[in-house]
């Protein structure tokens, strides 16, 4: 719709001989909350600290609102970050943290004032403003550094892996409550995470990163159910891979011999990275069903249950196709008179060639 | 289990009494009304230590010792303070060998540097002074200040900088608002440290004193006369008693520090 | 140019541009100085003219003269006995701090072993001469529980006195490393060590004592080194006999008015010392595998 906020091109970033970056473009959209997802070490907190301007750029240029950011020190750009660590001013109070950034501005008292008890308020820590940081509970800690930075109303906010420090629970209620936030505001988020559910709740967009290297910037639904590579695939959620070979194109028209599967023919839009280098295709376990009685399906495949793995609501099988050795995963939900198959049973399991990924 | 309890508490004890017997003699000694430092006690008295309170010699020996040792106490941390941060907060070319060379002084002994800096002094045609005294005083004096402000400023998370610096405020202000108050306990204690050492110092102060007497060579001068001893013995004691005080003060402002930076207090003292 | 520009702004320089006070004062208080002693002691002195033809008379002197090379073995041989006997003393108490004392204590524990540190430094070694003299508290004691008739006159002004005094005085130091390292020894490696059948002897051999190896190199460097250079001890304590190199050292530079040869008997203790400390070093790393 409008300018993006973000842009990045051709952004290279060297540590000596390490690339930790290589080649990033990107455009991110003013009021998205958007995501860099990867594993530790592939480059996503790095970009993060070069938009804020923590790290030089080896080249490419970087622009926020359409201004570039080269030479502009971290304490002049229109970001603010929240840390990992959250970097909550250990002498100061709740709201002396809150004020920093105001002050720095050197705001008027009464607005300082004002605002500071604002932003206390939107993240809920009202009747907090003189608590000494250092007796904060995490929790309470990551609403702390929110405020101080959304006090600032930046135009970008950034937040490096802030829900890692907290436990499952906690962290579950923060997501909506961050995406609650994000909303309210308006402002742009760019969160990194290296959790892929994280990201998948909370993003309108994602960016998967590997090896320092964008891999996919999509939106959730098309990065699970359309990844771009295998690698990707196996990232995000769960993907049962099989040896393929393309014998023709025609057309919409795919034809593929797969491993156990036989010959098929697909349509061009399930090579959803482009034809070019694929060898495998992928399914998600969830697309699998193991047939049971008269149960039937547009395809169906004879296999021997290997492993059964029994988590209440679902039950995950690992199952032995003909001719793959690696097993293959099923996952079932555990519906009202659904019976759980024991090891070595031998079930017939059910897919459809719509459900099948063309991959490289 | 018991017999080993037993061990350690017969061993700790004997440590305990070796450890103490020369600090416990000494207020005994101050006390007693004899003129001979030995054993039986006579009576009590506080005479040695109104003898103090004359000496004018001894006077102008504690003011030359608190001068060098206020100026060594400021000089030294101030050092570093430099070299702690640049250590902690930076990688730089050499880092190591040179924290190695700067630190150099804490195991080097004594006599080493007090020679090297009188042939200095010497060669160089320059008086002996408070001023070279002070000098070798910083010297030593720095490694430990280091020691003590590194683990000042490790314990400093690097985020709190950039937070500080990413919600807009300059590098100079940061120092001030964030780095600074976080360091303080540590530089008090490193102050408090380096005045302790420099005002006990003796081997360095011996080699390079011109003069005018330090605290420490005004004493080995009065070792010589047993006549001399028992006011000796009460000096001992007040020295003892100003040094635990300023070392409680520097542990005190050190658990602080340790207390605010939200670390776990494990360490020891030092 | 802009490379210059640019190397100015990197954490390189901005480090060494924080360092460049400290490290140029001690590059000007401890390296010239150091230098200067080296090269004084390949000069000769004539009462107070200073010869500076290069001669190595003064290092041939303090190398066959058996009065030097017998003082550089007594005051070798005293250090390493303060030093084995400090690391035999520090090791149980740094024990005893990390194991038997509760976790909140430990602090109040570490002080108490700080504070006689702290008591004048010279009064220290002083008192030592009083509690092991003639009529001294050791003696006085013993004869009035009987145990001795006469007063024991090998305790004071010996090389047992200055080995007795010096550990008193470095033990602190010996003790704190090997604190630490103590400390870092994770519990729950000698929990396995008992679960997999080790009796509490092999435990502390096989587990503890490893892995608290670097504090005892820390310690034994720690108090090696600078043992060889105190003169006071041995002055006040040591008698005819227990004299160092240090007091050679201390006594050329002073009344003997040979400095060159003093600055020869310093750089070659330095020397020895430098190199024992380093075989010692060696020979760690070849034979005992700790945290690294």
């Amino acid at each position: 719709m409008t300018l993006p906020i973000i842009r990045l091109s051709g952004l290279d970033k060297f540590y000596g001989e390490f690339q930790a970056l290589s080649q990033i473009n990107l455009d991110i959209k003013t009021g998205e909350f958007f995501s860099l997802l990867g594993p530790s070490g592939c480059g996503k907190t790095t970009l993060l600290r070069a938009i804020a301007g923590f790290e030089t750029l080896s080249s490419g240029s970087l622009q926020i609102d359409g201004l570039s950011m080269e030479g502009v020190p971290a304490n002049k750009r229109p970001t603010n970050m929240v840390f990992q660590s959250y970097a909550i001013f250990p002498h100061m109070s709740v709201a002396e943290n809150v004020a920093y950034g105001l002050k720095a501005r050197k705001l008027p008292k009464v607005e300082i004032k004002a605002r500071v008890a604002e932003a206390i308020d939107m993240v809920g820590l009202q009747g907090f403003d003189e608590r000494a940081s250092h007796a904060l509970s995490g929790g309470q800690r990551q609403r702390v550094a929110l405020a101080r930075a959304l006090v600032l109303k930046p135009r970008v906010l950034l937040l490096d892996e802030p829900l890692s420090a907290l436990d499952k629970k906690l962290r579950e209620q923060m997501q909506s409550e961050l995406r609650r936030l994000q909303r309210a505001v308006g402002i742009t988020f760019v969160l990194v995470t290296h959790d892929q559910e994280e990201a998948l709740t909370m993003s309108d967009r994602i960016a998967v990163m590997f090896d320092g290297k964008i891999a996919q910037v999509a939106s959730p639904q098309i990065l699970y159910g359309k990844p771009s590579t295998r690698k990707v695939a196996a990232f995000i959620g769960m993907m049962n891979f099989l040896d393929a070979k393309v014998l023709a194109a025609s057309g919409d028209n795919v034809e593929v011999e797969v491993q156990s599967l036989g010959k098929l023919t697909l349509s061009l839009e399930q090579a959803t990275g482009g034809l070019n280098g694929c060898d495998s295709v992928g399914v998600r376990p969830e697309m699998l069903t193991i047939l049971t009685g008269s149960q039937t399906s547009e395809r169906e495949i004879e296999a021997e249950v290997t492993e059964v793995s029994y988590y209440g609501d679902m039950t995950y099988y690992d199952v032995k196709f003909p001719s793959k050795e690696d097993p293959i995963t099923v996952t079932m939900r555990n519906t009202a008179g659904r019976e759980v198959l024991e090891v070595g049973a031998k079930a017939r399991v059910g897919w459809s060639t719509s459900s099948l990924l063309l991959l490289k | 289990m018991r017999g080993k309890i037993g061990f350690f508490r017969w061993f700790i004890g004997f440590f305990l009494l070796f450890l103490y017997a020369p600090a416990m003699l000494l207020p005994i000694f101050a006390f007693n009304a004899s003129s001979i430092v030995s054993f039986p006690l006579t009576g009590f008295t506080t005479e040695w230590f109104l003898v103090l309170f004359t000496n004018e010699t001894l006077h102008l020996a504690a003011r030359n010792s608190l001068l060098i040792a206020i100026t060594t106490a400021i000089f030294s941390t101030l050092l570093a303070v430099l070299a702690a941060r640049a250590s902690t907060r930076f990688s730089f070319f050499g880092r190591r060998s040179i924290m190695g060379f700067v630190m150099l002084p804490m195991v080097l002994p004594e006599i080493i540097i007090g020679v090297s800096l009188l042939v200095v002094i010497i060669q160089m045609g320059f008086e002996l002074s408070l001023w070279s005294i002070t000098m070798g005083h910083i010297l030593i004096c720095t490694p430990f200040c280091i020691a003590i402000l590194s683990s000042a400023f490790m314990n400093l998370d690097k985020s709190l900088e950039e937070a500080s610096f990413d919600l807009g405020q300059t590098r100079w202000n940061t120092f001030w608002l964030v780095i600074f108050p976080l360091v303080m306990p540590g530089i008090v204690a490193s102050l408090l440290i380096a005045f302790t050492i420099s005002l006990d110092e003796f081997i360095i102060a011996f080699f390079l004193a011109g003069t005018e007497p330090t605290l420490p060579v005004y004493i080995w001068g009065q070792l010589r006369f047993p006549a001399k001893l028992p006011s000796l013995m009460a000096l001992g004691t007040v020295l003892l008693l100003v040094s635990i005080g300023l070392l409680l003060i520097a542990d005190y402002f050190r658990r602080r520090g340790i207390r605010k930076t939200g670390i776990e207090n494990t360490g020891g003292f030092l | 140019m802009v490379g210059f520009q640019k190397w100015r702004r990197s954490e390189s320089a901005q480090g060494l541009f924080l360092i460049s006070p400290t490290l140029c004062f001690a590059l000007l208080l401890l390296a010239v100085p150091l230098v200067m002693v080296a090269a004084l002691s390949f000069w000769t002195q004539d009462y107070l003219t200073l010869d500076r033809t290069f001669t190595t008379a003064n290092y041939v002197t303090a190398w066959t003269e058996p009065m030097y090379q017998y003082l550089m073995a007594r005051s070798l041989k005293i250090s390493i006995f303060v030093t084995v006997a400090t690391v035999f003393l520090a090791y149980p108490v740094a024990y005893f701090i990390s194991f038997h004392v509760a976790p909140k204590r430990k602090a109040m524990w570490i002080f108490l072993i700080t504070i006689p540190f702290w008591t004048s430094y010279l009064m220290r070694i002083f008192l030592w001469k009083v509690i092991l003299g003639y009529n001294g508290v050791v003696n006085g004691s013993l004869m009035g529980l009987g145990v001795i008739e006469q007063p024991l006159s090998f305790i004071l002004y010996n090389q047992n006195a200055v080995v007795l005094t010096l550990a008193h005085a470095w033990v602190p130091f010996a003790i704190l490393p090997i604190f630490v390292a103590l400390e870092r020894v994770d519990r729950s490696l000698i929990e396995a060590a008992e679960d997999l059948g080790d009796s509490r002897l092999r435990r502390f051999l096989r587990v503890t004592l490893p892995l608290s190896m670097p504090g005892v190199i820390a310690a034994t460097i720690i108090v090696f080194i600078p043992t060889i250079g105190d003169y006071v001890t041995p002055r006040l304590v040591g008698g005819p006999n227990g004299l160092m190199i240090s007091n050679m050292i201390e006594l050329q530079f002073k009344k003997a008015n040979n400095a060159p040869l003093g600055a020869a008997l310093a750089i070659s203790a330095m020397g020895i010392v430098t190199f024992f400390a380093l075989v010692f070093l060696w020979m760690n790393r070849k034979y005992v595998r700790g945290p690294s």
